[in-house]
């Protein structure tokens, strides 16, 4: 301890004596691991090893019924991987969770950013209260909005059916009672908690040099004509991010489907996304092998996925500080 | 003169140039907010439906022509019994009767305001009249759901469960963040981008030989497994906290070490207070984390009843209140209200941690 007392502190100038400071900067560093200590031993011990286990369950035909020791599994080769093709349910169960993705992402776009432009709208009274009662959906928790949608989404009692009925809409659709529409009404769910992006694309909006729209004012662009070819260039970083958390969030979504339709995801498997299959594999079943596979396809599916939006995102986001 | 004349005039023009451009505003104002409001109501009508249907007894939600809001079917006592009030329609005007004795083309009725002149008979089919409703809240739905969900249980686990492990959350977080915003580190920045993309990562490709490992621990049925992860740091909360130490003046920290002060004393007394705004906000993200959390306890806790947190713990009543909407209702606006209350108290704080890790990437 007393050689960190002793130590110089470093300045913009150079250092007279070249050993001190790389004494020092030693010291600094050997402090500087031992505060990143928590971040490593938790990556090593709760994600990167246990990746490189998945990795190694989906060989074998390991069931979580029996303690985990040699001689309770045995090496299957690929066989766990040839059964995805055999799966009746894999194929299905992605296809509702890229439904869910391809309504999902965009609508996760434009409705927050739509909402976004409103409550950054000079005309707009008072933003402040409803940017906090557009905020407020979402830090509801999961559980309890789950819950508030089955019931307004209820086909007989639920205020959206009693709406559209007075609309002139004789035969609403009976959202989770129908197989066509139960993965949409989880959309809504979901973009219900609006609050995030819009928080995050307003403080985007905000950022946009004003100079830039009275400059294409005096070119007499109109409000549309800046739309496109200021504020959305502007604020493409922030739509990437959240196309990118989008992306992630829609590939591991599965929660409020085993609340509303249970294990097999009812109506008639319409909720049984991938996610949903793989904990019932896991955890149902217990058959840790093959749900360890599903387990791969998930990250590999996420993987790929946000691989490709940087791969093409990097070209298509703007940056005003250039190279970032 | 003239010129003041000339000026008057000037003026005058501009004042309706101004009242043109104030109209105009007024009008993009007026309806701007209606367009705002408009979409709110839709927003927020989810909420006002489980408030009001929270409120009912479900027999109001089953019955025809009944309002919206919660109300009970009013009454009129005679005799000793109690009748139900309908608006009936006699000569074109509409009379508040109750129904003595209903029967298919016509009814025995009588005016509550003039019982003395006994009971008579309407023509016309009683189930096409509208019920008379009178505003009232019954509170039946949160206690049933308050008993049957056992709340007190889920509460005390939930805010334990979100205490302990918001602490872990923020000494793992300050310290790494703290490693990351000043110390000279070889290989750094590609450990603060192996730390973000860990973002990326889904839980389903970790838990199984988590599950594993937990289980030969005999950790399983304990809340060990959600607790203990959350003392070694995680990437959003660390990403927040190394933003905001890195606006921090490096100058202070230094002014810190000339003074004598170990890393760990300047992080103690010069960083943290610094950094009030952001330990808020990574304190209430963890904490609504943790209320939110479904897919951990499930899986580690399943079968301890007892132990579940507030989210699995209503979990299994999302089907089984499918039929008593206003339970399900209640126990809703139960789960939701202290984070709403929370949200409210500190939204400035919570929304400007949501902008630190969304933008300033």
């Amino acid at each position: 301890m007393a050689t960190t007392n002793l130590a110089p502190v470093p300045t913009s100038s150079t250092f007279p004596v070249k050993r001190t400071k790389s004494a020092y900067s030693r010291q600094r560093t050997r402090w500087g691991w031992l505060f990143l200590m928590p971040w490593i031993i938790g990556f090593f011990a709760f994600q990167l090893l246990p990746i490189a286990f998945t990795f190694f369950l989906s060989f074998t035909d390991y069931k979580a019924t029996t303690e985990f020791k040699p001689g309770n599994f045995n090496f299957v080769g690929l066989q766990n991987f040839q059964r995805l093709f055999s799966d009746p349910l894999a194929l299905p169960s992605m296809g509702v969770t890229l439904k869910f993705a391809a309504i999902g992402i965009p609508l996760g776009l434009i409705i927050p950013l739509a909402i976004a432009v409103l409550v950054n709208s000079k005309h707009l009274i008072a933003p402040s209260i409803f940017r906090t009662l557009f905020f407020l959906p979402t830090v509801i928790p999961v559980v309890a909005g789950t819950i508030i949608f089955n019931g307004v989404l209820n086909s007989q009692s639920g205020w959206i059916n009693l709406g559209l009925k007075a609309l002139g809409i004789e035969d609403p659709p009976r959202w989770f009672g129908d197989p066509l529409w139960a993965g949409f009404a989880l959309n809504l769910l979901a973009i219900w908690a609006v609050g995030n992006a819009m928080i995050i694309l307003l403080a985007g909006l905000q950022g946009v040099p004003t100079e830039l729209y009275e400059a294409a004012i005096m070119d007499g662009a109109n409000y549309w004509q800046r739309f496109i070819s200021i504020t959305v260039p502007m604020i493409s970083p922030v739509i990437f991010y959240n196309v990118t958390l989008g992306v992630i969030f829609a590939f591991q979504y599965f929660v409020p489907a085993l609340l509303i339709g249970g294990q097999n995801g009812n109506p008639q498997g319409s909720l049984l996304f991938f996610p949903l299959h793989f904990y019932r594999q896991a955890f149902v079943f217990s058959d840790m092998g093959y749900a360890a596979v599903l387990a791969l396809v998930i990250f590999v599916v996420t993987m790929v996925a946000t691989g490709l939006l940087f791969f093409f995102g990097q070209r298509l986001v703007y940056y005003a500080g250039g190279e970032s | 003169m003239s010129t003041a004349v000339q000026a008057q005039t000037a003026t005058a023009a501009k004042t309706r140039v101004l009242d043109k451009r104030a109209l105009r505003n007024l009008s993009s104002t007026v309806i701007l907010t209606g367009i705002g409001l408009l979409v709110l109501v839709i927003f927020l009508l989810p909420l006002v439906y489980t408030l009001a249907t929270a409120f009912k007894q479900d027999a109001q939600l089953t019955a025809q022509n009944a309002p919206l809001y919660p109300a009970q079917p009013s009454t009129f006592n005679y005799e000793g019994k109690d009748y139900p009030l309908y608006e009936v329609p006699i000569d074109g005007t509409i009379k508040r009767l109750a129904l003595i004795k209903p029967f298919r083309e016509d009814s025995d009725m009588l005016d509550p305001e003039h019982p003395e002149n006994g009971v008579f008979n309407v023509k016309g089919r009683w189930r096409t009249w509208t019920p008379v409703y009178t505003f009232s809240l019954t509170l039946e739905n949160f206690t049933t759901a308050w008993e049957q969900v056992n709340f007190p249980r889920l509460f005390r686990n939930s805010l334990l469960l979100g205490i302990i492990s918001t602490v872990g959350t923020l000494i793992a977080c300050i310290l790494v963040a703290y490693g990351f915003a000043r110390f000279p580190i070889p290989g750094k920045n590609i450990l603060f981008i192996i730390l973000i993309s860990t973002i990326v990562l889904p839980p389903q490709a970790t838990i199984i030989p988590l599950y594993i490992l937990f289980s030969k621990l005999g950790w399983t049925g304990t809340w060990l497994p959600l607790l203990v992860p959350a003392f070694f740091a995680n990437a959003y909360d660390v990403f927040l906290l190394r933003q905001y130490f890195m606006s921090i003046p490096k100058e202070l920290d230094e002014a810190a070490m000339l003074d004598g002060a170990s890393p760990l004393r300047t992080l103690i007394s010069v960083i943290i207070p610094q950094s009030i705004p952001a330990i808020t906000a990574v304190t209430l993200f963890h904490f609504f984390f943790v209320w939110n959390d479904y897919f951990s306890p499930l899986v580690y806790l399943l079968g301890k009843e007892e132990l579940y947190p507030i989210s699995v713990g209503i979990g299994a009543f999302v089907t089984t209140f499918t039929n008593y909407p206003g339970r399900a209702a209640a126990t809703a606006a139960l789960t939701l209200l202290l984070p709403a209350v929370i949200f409210f108290l500190a939204q400035r704080q919570f929304m400007q941690g949501v902008v630190v890790t969304g933008v300033e990437k």
